[in-house]
């Protein structure tokens, strides 16, 4: 097989998303290229589906209006930071509106100050953090630890997502604790599961695993584990082993 | 990798032997404390309370430095049983979730399993399809919930007093509740009723006549908690001035709940951001401004009396129809029956896709071994559990499983507020307070 130039065209190597014909939702982050489907990697696939190339793409960023009270929360928050002397476009990677949510990607040196704006100026009030959440996304290169916190304003009645990331080889990200002491076993937890180490944490170790536990349990490449199991008569693998349709 | 426990000195070290490496899991830094602890000429010692205590709501552990009676320092042991649901259900699909999530916190099935339906219907963008009777049930169920998780809690800190009478009154009515599930869901917990897209299945005949007979025995019921308890001196004496935290010590620490309410912040999710339809229902939220114990057994107590009046509303509105969304991709389980062998697929349906309709059996398989898919993208929901804000951040990457689902769970902040209710107070007193913040490990282990 080869293209108009005479190029040899391997499916399953050359493709990459981008030049990919028809692809839905063309908008958004790409997070991974997907290959195949029923877990049909190694042989024995007479489907085609092991052809199959998917590019995975979460929402991306939204331009102004955000609409709602997101225009104003950005606006606040843009201010604020502009009169502590720092520039919104470098604190802030991208907003991203979803499913009537609103994301501020911010840059990791910066969560500290943000936060703090967030929760002390009069017009934001973010008076409640709900924790942090980690997410593992391997394939996001330089990205591939996230931090997710959710902030809620009793005052003004509402909620906004704070993100960092950071890369797997540097897993730091400032620690909330001196802004939101609840975040305190947060982030144990996060760190404890996916190994992102919060700087300025007062005693940041292990909080549900054995403090001499090795890894990361919830990070993508560590396995699930479990036995097959016979149930009348069949083998039935491992959780983890089984048929996957993602 | 650089990315091992930075406080190295905590963690016990390990040991080789003939066998292979062995270490020593819990209480690694016991040998420094004990020794710092006599070298020390009074009488400051270090408890270990737990993980098997009968009064600690479970595994929990509770590390207290005691000067005679006085509680200097305390610390809680968390983990004991973490049994990694979060991380299953990257390993099982969207449906099949809600069967784990209902084990979290195991005293509030149906907050933990609304709380993940609600955040998969918003990132399914379903919310609006949900048919009213699936809200309205959800509602009940939820609101029967609360009276059941408050009387656990009222019960259980009764009898960590020593009022076993108050104790065998909880768990008494708590029974009627129980029977209630058992007749709706087949169980008594761990239901895995609530399913993303609505319910399992609908109310069975008679639900609603136990649920009305329930509502008129507990409102005879519940004023002799008050008879028993809300004026008893001695309880008073115990409860009063316990467990104190105030507003900005709430805010600081994320108390939600019951805890936040005491303090008189009259702050609850179903008020301030309605789901299932809470706007529409006519409940008050009561509250307290004595910060401690007291006040958050008044409030719990009051609560059980707003929920009997919200199921009330719930069964005048109850509407035949559907309980489950229309789309045919997402609802699942097909057709369910009551077999001789219990709840299953119905026997007609299993005819009608067996015999005569290969595309409606395709469509079936499809369903339950691959499930659906949910577009890539996050969610953020929460729910008014009876400890607190509830929440569940849920992460898609466009496949037929999770591929995050962080629970937010109140019993696990709010367990962070043990220190400090508890430090400079007596050892007895680290009960009630424990006992009014109502964790319970299931929940805050995960």
């Amino acid at each position: 097989m080869s293209d108009a130039n005479g190029n040899e065209v391997n499916p399953e190597k050359d493709l990459s998303a981008s030049n990919l014909p028809g692809q839905r939702g063309d908008k958004g982050e790409e997070i991974r290229v997907q290959r195949g489907m029923f877990g049909a990697n190694n042989g024995g696939d007479t489907s085609g589906y092991g052809g199959l190339v998917r590019s995975i793409r979460l929402p991306g960023a939204a331009t102004r209006p955000y609409g709602g009270w997101f225009d104003e929360v950005a606006d606040e928050l843009e201010g604020a930071l502009e009169e502590q002397g720092l520039v919104p476009e470098n604190v802030i990677d991208k907003t991203v509106v979803d499913r009537d949510e609103i994301t501020f990607h911010v840059e990791r040196e910066y969560l500290l100050p943000v936060a703090r704006t967030l929760r002390d100026d009069p017009a934001l009030r973010f008076e409640l953090c709900t924790g942090v959440s980690g997410v593992h996304l391997p394939h996001d290169k330089g990205r591939e630890l996230h931090a997710v916190y959710h902030l809620r304003s009793i005052t003004h009645n509402r909620l906004i997502r704070l993100e960092v990331s950071a890369p797997d080889a540097d897993p730091h990200v400032p620690s909330l604790v001196t802004v939101y002491p609840t975040n305190d076993w947060h982030e144990r937890e996060a760190y404890d599961f996916f190994g992102l180490i919060f700087d300025g944490h007062p005693a940041l170790t292990r909080i549900m695993m054995p403090d001499d536990w090795q890894g990361f349990p919830q990070r993508k490449d560590y396995p699930l584990g479990g036995i097959p199991v016979e149930y009348k008569g069949a083998q039935i693998p491992a959780p983890d082993q089984r048929r996957s349709y993602s | 990798m650089s990315t091992q426990t930075p406080s190295g000195a905590s963690a016990a070290s390990p040991r080789e032997t003939t066998e292979g490496t062995v270490y020593t899991v819990t209480g690694g830094d016991w040998d420094e404390i004990a020794q710092s602890a006599a070298k020390s000429d009074d009488e400051r010692i270090i408890v270990n309370m737990g993980p098997q205590h009968p009064s600690t709501h479970g595994v929990l552990r509770l590390i207290l430095e005691i000067d005679g009676e006085t509680v200097t320092e305390a610390r809680c042991g968390i983990g004991y049983l973490h049994t990694g649901i979060e991380k299953n259900l990257e390993f099982r699909t969207w449906t099949q979730g809600t069967t784990f999530v209902t084990r979290m916190d195991y005293l509030t099935p149906f907050f933990n399993e609304t709380a993940y339906c609600l955040g998969v219907e918003k990132l399914l963008g379903i919310t609006d399809q949900i048919p009213d009777r699936a809200s309205i049930i959800r509602v009940l169920l939820m609101e029967l919930n609360r009276l059941s998780s408050h009387l656990v809690c009222i019960a259980t800190g009764g009898m960590e007093l020593g009022a076993t009478t108050i104790m065998i009154y909880g768990f008494r009515d708590r029974e009627l509740i129980l029977d209630i599930y058992e007749l709706i869901t087949g169980l008594r917990m761990n239901h895995a009723f609530v399913r993303p897209g609505g319910l399992a299945q609908d109310l069975p005949p008679g639900a609603v006549d136990q649920i009305r007979e329930f509502v008129k025995k507990m409102t005879k019921n519940l004023p002799e908690y008050d008879k028993l308890a809300t004026g008893n001196p001695i309880f008073k004496a115990r409860m009063q001035d316990v467990g104190y935290l105030d507003l900005a010590g709430c805010m600081a620490l994320g108390a939600t709940g019951p805890i936040l309410r005491s303090a008189g912040l009259p702050h609850d999710l179903r008020k301030s951001q309605p789901y299932c339809g809470y706007e529409t229902y006519d409940f008050e939220v009561p509250t307290a401004d004595t910060c401690d114990s007291y006040g958050r057994f008044l409030i719990r107590l009051e609560e059980m009396r707003q929920s009997l009046r919200i199921i009330e509303q719930c069964l005048d509105r109850l509407q035949p129809g559907p309980v489950m969304v229309a789309d045919k991709k997402i609802a699942w389980p097909a057709q369910l029956a009551l077999g001789p062998d219990g709840l299953g697929n119905s026997l007609d349906h299993i005819k009608k896709i067996m015999g005569t309709s290969m595309e409606a059996l395709i469509h079936h398989f499809k369903l339950v071994t691959e499930g659906f898919r949910v577009p890539p993208g996050q969610a953020y929901v929460a729910v008014e559990s009876p400890k607190g804000e509830l929440g569940v951040h849920v992460v898609s990457d466009g496949g037929t499983r999770p591929y995050r689902v962080h629970f937010r769970d109140p019993s696990f902040t709010n367990l962070q507020a043990m220190a400090a209710m508890c430090e400079g107070g007596q050892v007895a007193d680290v009960i009630v307070a424990v006992a009014s913040i109502d964790p319970v490990m299931g929940g805050v282990d995960r």
